[in-house]
């Protein structure tokens, strides 16, 4: 068997090559700048420029490089200095002042500044690292290990860390060894429905047909999910890996990724990361001089929520519109072209080179028996940690929201939980130790899903949100099935009835027969999921559903017919006039006393004159059922 | 929305030349609509037409397509484009106020593009920075954690990077006399 150690030739070669590579730069200091949408949003161009002409001016020899999101999103912007002699240092919040200050300080002298530090990456005597924060102690970076921690402009740095040395092992033996240990790790798919991998890849292969297919689903279109945006724009070359030694176990030759248009610097990064991998001979035909040959291209996906459906994909990919078929035949066995055809998501793929090199063993021994490995979630809403977290299945949502990303700022009140987008369900307090896995979720009422979780407190009115996110699926909907169609419409418009406090007894019931009636009559998960939002709000919810009907009231004060806005005279200090200024429609004015008040008949409730009110008056407030108290209109006219 | 001068010469020899750089295929002809869009900013309806006739398939499928995708237009965009973000983590912090603030400085409503062809507001469903809630998209450039008052600055900055003299509005109080009339 000599030719078998071909592979393992030609990857030790490359490796050592990008090993030397990149020691050479960690001799000098570096800058690692988090650029990945998040921090680019948070204004990490500026700070990079900062760098450069602090860094410039001082004539030091320092290298600047952009690098993806490390999950600490609340945070950003985010960099990252690595002086030899010193820990790497996280460092968040920057700005122009305090770029000046670590250039200064730590850069060209030798104060780390550790007051303005958030955490070390390595264990060290002086400073602590994130994993000594409590949200190290429950977090497990598996997929996410890399991500924001290298260069993704450069597939030496991926190599230097052993990356595709997975490839390389799995080309030295036989295609099958591959798909046993994906089978044996028992990898469930990321999307959401969380299908074993093994099982779908193990069909392909059986497939007699020479012209097969591998897809990685990046169509995440979840409003609140960022996960996989970020490890493609991170971690690149994790997914590519993961892709071809998928091919290599099934016999694909041809792949794509299917990315949301939305997503321009994902479609950037991985373009780019294809082109390196080709020219490594890591893509592309004899891959590491081997008989095996794979390519891979991207396809713009044109932001529609149902193509995240893989049948409703895999029309899409052949110019039609995207709607879904019934399976089966399944994708497996009549795909893209008619062709067999695994489809994964983002995640799925990326756990793949792990596994190969780990061992299925390993992978086992994170999370629990029937769900192993971790669960990526991408926290906001009213915590203050937002961010992505990886951490193992298993784990509580209570741990989650209250370890992991450090409970609710102060002063806000839990309310619920919204998990897996317009799918999923809202869970309250008392549904909060329930172990995150595929199985427990869904007893539950809520679903994994893509793993947007969103917390809500007391300022969020759960009719709205089950409104909004059904708002969502109706538009979404592809208007194949009726009671899609039209079922989601009419559940829209008692909804929308509903916040505005119209409605009866018999609506309520009249909503949850419609629910369970569109959840049955549909034919893709969509459909299917699309009344979860409605159905566990009004089971764990119900009061206020019937607050807003029978009293005319929202209690979370959010549903604008339902609210209206009022100036309390003895807080206003009648010498400010900035309530004055910040309404748009000019519906505030100055009573003959003095004091503010406003035009109702003026007023849209853009919430800006409560916002500018100075904190030390607070006058203005916001008034459900919407009367006026007697003082006002006493004295108004 | 009607054609402004020169604009139908632009959008035949586009066409023709996206349809010459590539395979005319059926199954090409989502990437054939992005980079037309690319080029002209929308998909006019004689742009739908000529594809149509480039790959031989009827003219309402490109429509279904063209309509049955987000992503795609019928109306030109704005000079300056402003998407908001609706998506849960805005939506829950008041998005939609946000929306709403931009529609009544833009004297437009969400999905329109200004007479004067100044400005376009869309909604998008998610541009995955829920950390920084609520977000808008202003021209490609993210902005995050974006109220109404922001929103005025935002105006006022696109309004003056217009060569509308700033001492024209008055900031703040104006009702929005955004649009210019010609």
């Amino acid at each position: 068997m000599v030719t078998a150690n071909k592979p393992q030739d030609n990857y030790k070669k490359m490796f050592e090559q990008a090993r030397e590579q990149v020691q050479s730069r960690q001799e000098k200091s570096r800058v690692l700048i988090g650029t990945a949408s998040c921090g680019l949003a948070a204004g990490a161009e500026q700070v990079k420029e900062s760098f450069c002409r602090e860094i410039e001016s001082r004539g030091l020899d320092v290298e600047i490089i952009e690098v993806g999101c490390i999950g600490h999103c609340y945070a950003e912007p985010l960099a990252i200095i690595d002086k030899p002699g010193f820990p790497p240092v996280c460092y968040g919040y920057l700005d122009e002042g305090l770029v000046h200050r670590l250039v200064e300080d730590f850069i060209a002298g030798d104060d780390p500044s550790y007051e303005y530090a958030l955490a070390a990456l390595e264990r060290n005597d002086e400073f602590p690292t994130f994993e000594d924060f409590p949200r190290g102690v429950y977090e497990k970076k598996v997929i996410l290990e890399n991500c924001g921690l290298t260069d993704f402009s450069k597939i030496e740095s991926y190599i230097a860390r052993e990356g595709y040395s997975a490839l390389a092992k799995a080309l030295s033996e036989e295609p099958k060894q591959v798909l046993e240990e994906v089978k044996a790790a028992r990898l469930r798919g990321r999307g959401g429905a969380g299908f074993p991998a093994g099982t779908k890849w193990e069909a392909c292969m059986n497939s007699s047909d020479d012209e097969k297919y591998v897809i990685c689903n990046a169509d995440e279109g979840d409003p609140g999910a960022f996960m996989d945006r970020s490890i493609l724009e991170s971690d690149p070359h994790l997914v590519l890996e993961g892709m071809i030694l998928c091919a290599y176990a099934v016999g694909a030759r041809q792949g794509y990724l299917y990315i949301r248009a939305e997503y321009p610097r994902a479609v950037e990064h991985i373009q780019k990361a294809i082109e390196e991998a080709r020219k490594k001979q890591l893509l592309g035909s004899s891959i590491l001089g081997t008989g095996f040959s794979f390519d891979l291209q991207v396809f713009q996906g044109s932001g529609a929520f149902i193509c995240g459906e893989a049948t409703a994909l895999v029309n899409s990919m052949e110019g039609k519109m995207g709607m879904p078929e019934s399976r089966p035949p399944r994708l497996v066995e009549h795909g893209f072209r008619g062709k067999p055809t695994v489809l994964n998501n983002v995640k799925t793929f990326a756990y793949v080179p792990l596994i190969v090199n780990r061992g299925a063993k390993w992978f086992k021994g994170i999370g629990t028996p029937d769900s192993p490995g971790t669960a990526v979630f991408s926290l906001v809403g009213k915590i203050n940690n937002t961010g992505l977290v990886e951490v193992p299945m298993g784990t509580t949502l209570r741990q989650l929201i209250e370890e992991v990303g450090d409970g609710l700022p102060e002063g806000r009140e839990f309310k619920a939980v919204q998990i897996g987008g317009p799918s999923g369900g809202c869970l309250p307090e008392s549904a909060l130790d329930v172990p995150i896995d595929f199985d427990s979720l869904h007893e539950a009422g809520a679903i994994m899903g893509s793993g947007g979780l969103v917390v809500m407190d007391q300022d969020d009115c759960m009719v709205a949100v089950a409104r909004y996110f059904l708002e969502f699926t109706q538009h979404e909907s592809c208007g194949k099935c009726t009671f899609c169609r039209l079922g989601t419409k009419h559940m829209l418009d008692i909804l929308t009835g509903i916040t505005r406090g119209q409605g009866d007894d018999q609506t309520l019931q009249l909503l949850k027969e419609l629910s369970e009636d569109v959840r049955d009559g549909s034919l893709c998960n969509l459909g299917c999921t699309a009344p979860n939002p409605v159905l566990t709000t009004l089971k764990y919810f119900h009061d206020e559903y019937k607050a807003h009907i029978e009293e005319g009231r929202c209690p979370a004060l959010v549903c604008r017919d339902l609210i209206l806005y009022y100036i309390e005279p003895p807080k206003c200090s009648k010498l400010c006039n900035v309530c004055v200024g910040s309404c748009p429609t000019e519906a505030i004015y100055t009573r003959d006393d003095g004091l503010k008040a406003i035009d109702q008949d003026k007023c849209v409730k853009c919430d800006n004159c409560r916002k500018a009110c100075p904190p030390e008056y607070n006058a203005v407030i916001k008034l459900s059922p919407p009367v006026l108290p007697a003082e006002k209109e006493r004295k108004a006219k | 929305m009607s054609l402004i001068e020169g604009e139908k010469e632009h959008i035949l020899a586009c066409v023709k030349e996206v349809l010459g750089e590539n395979t005319k295929t059926r199954e090409n002809l989502i990437p054939l609509l992005q980079q037309v869009q690319h080029k002209l900013g929308y998909l006019p309806s004689l742009a739908m037409e000529k594809i149509a006739e480039g790959v031989n398939v009827p003219t309402v499928d490109i429509y279904g397509l063209a309509t049955f995708y987000n992503q795609f237009r019928m109306n030109p965009p704005g000079k300056h484009q402003v998407k908001v973000c609706l998506g849960t983590a805005c939506y829950m912090v008041g998005g939609d106020i946000t929306l709403e603030s931009f529609e009544r400085r833009m004297e437009i409503k969400e999905g329109e593009t200004s007479p004067d062809r100044l400005f376009s507001l869309e909604r998008v469903a998610c541009v995955g920075c829920c950390t920084l809630a609520p977000v808008v998209v202003v021209d490609d450039k993210v902005e995050g954690k974006v109220t109404p008052t922001r929103v005025d600055g935002i105006m006022l900055a696109l309004n003056e990077e217009n060569g509308k003299a700033a001492a024209e509005q008055k900031p703040d109080q104006s009702e929005g006399d955004d649009n210019g009339h010609s």
